[in-house]
């Protein structure tokens, strides 16, 4: 614990040592205001876990009431955010010095670690059971194993440990969809699994393109990402790779059935292009043209995702399936 | 025995407020309550309409989440 808390407290010295000294060693008062503990659930990672937590609950083939589905989206929306809540509390070392993250709330020392720590646990617990008594157990059991392989797997353990953090950290972002599913039919199939690995796939590109162009803060804040361990030209090609794979895992859906038509085409066109980014950040490798390229596949890749699981929803949602053929 | 005397700065220094009252810990809330900025009183206001807002608006959730899931005849059951 000591060893953990040591570089927080540097990180965040206003809140740690404002009302310091002997005997107030755990006595902070928050200078954060709501605001901030808003931010501490990373609101744009929670609106894509919403999102496709969404299209898993629109994919399944079962009925609920829609008040019911609402609480069981806020409850995973909840848990998300409590997980990221948790990662801002074990990373604000790491975020201290990381130009990208140096201004949340912890490291500025607008809210204590302890204070992110109990509101991350608290809405973590809350989150869980409030989703098991509203859906079910298995729901609230895969919500609770989302959390802790975010929370402790990936952020204690793979992010300081491994280039392949993100890798298998990707688990975690790609959940949703079955949570969403279980929820709504109290079980797991293939065609959640299917968009499982979409994401799973999806996420080391999407982050190796990010971490290219930021290599420099990963390396100031001892971070191993793969551009610092392998190099920018092994990550690269493993940016190829991923995106070779992820191209038609991508477009499974609508080969297995719960895709239609619109899938197919906007998977195939969407993949394809992703593939011509990713081709052109393998062959850019020096100047402006080689972070432009970086940061033209990080900003597709998101609108990729969010493209393949939008079609799923309005062709399940609102009646826009046609079948493949054979389908 | 001078700190002991030493009047607190507008209740800032609360180690001397609470030697002042023959304590060896100062009682941290109450004593730290009183080094707000007039910042912080607006930042812990902000925070204590939100908790306010939420925990009303969670009320509300498991009101409507209990009927829905349980049916209007909630209340209705054999003894």
């Amino acid at each position: 614990m000591t060893g953990m808390m040591n570089p927080i407290q540097s990180a965040a010295p206003h809140a740690q040592s404002r009302y310091g000294g002997e005997g107030y060693e755990t006595v902070v008062v928050s200078s954060g205001d709501a605001r901030d503990f808003l931010a501490l659930l990373k609101p744009r990672v929670m609106s894509l876990v919403v999102f496709t937590a969404l299209t898993g609950m629109v994919v399944a083939q079962g009925a609920i009431h829609p008040v019911l589905a609402f609480a069981a989206l806020l409850a995973i929306a909840v848990g998300a955010g409590a997980s990221g809540c948790l990662n801002m509390w074990y990373d604000a070392d790491i975020d201290a010095v990381m130009s990208r993250t140096a201004k949340r709330p912890i490291p500025a020392g607008r809210i204590s670690p302890s204070e992110a720590l109990a509101f991350g646990m608290t809405l973590s617990v809350g989150s869980v059971l409030f989703l098991g008594l509203v859906a079910n157990w298995l729901a609230a059991g895969l919500l609770a194993f989302t959390i802790f392989f975010y929370a402790v797997i990936y952020s204690m353990w793979l992010k300081r440990w491994t280039p392949q953090n993100i890798v298998i950290g990707g688990a975690a972002g790609a959940f949703p969809p079955m949570i969403g599913q279980a929820a709504v039919t109290g079980s797991v199939t293939l065609d959640t699994v299917i968009l499982f690995a979409i994401i799973f796939i999806w996420t080391p590109p999407h982050f190796w393109a990010l971490a290219l162009v930021k290599s420099g803060d990963y390396a100031r804040a001892g971070v191993p990402m793969l551009p610092n361990v392998r190099g920018p030209d092994e990550t690269r090609r493993q940016i190829l790779l991923y995106t070779l794979l992820l191209a038609p895992v991508g477009v499974l859906p609508a080969l297995t059935g719960f895709g239609g038509m619109l899938y197919l085409g906007v998977s195939v066109a969407s993949g394809a292009w992703m593939l011509l980014l990713a081709a052109r950040v393998y062959r850019r490798r020096d100047g402006d043209a080689a972070a432009k390229a970086c940061w033209s596949l990080f900003g597709f890749s998101i609108f990729y995702l969010f493209g393949l699981f939008a079609v799923l929803i309005a062709e399940h949602g609102f009646g826009l399936m046609m079948p493949v053929a054979g389908g | 025995m001078v700190e002991a005397e030493h009047k607190p700065d507008e209740g800032r220094d609360i180690h001397a407020a609470a030697n002042k009252h023959g304590a060896n810990k100062p009682e941290a809330p109450d004593r730290v309550a009183q080094g707000l900025t007039d910042i912080d009183r607006r930042r812990r206001r902000s925070r204590s309409i939100a908790l306010a807002v939420t925990l009303g608006l969670l009320v509300a959730l498991f009101y409507v989440v209990t009927i829905a899931k349980l049916g209007p005849g909630v209340l209705d059951r054999p003894m």
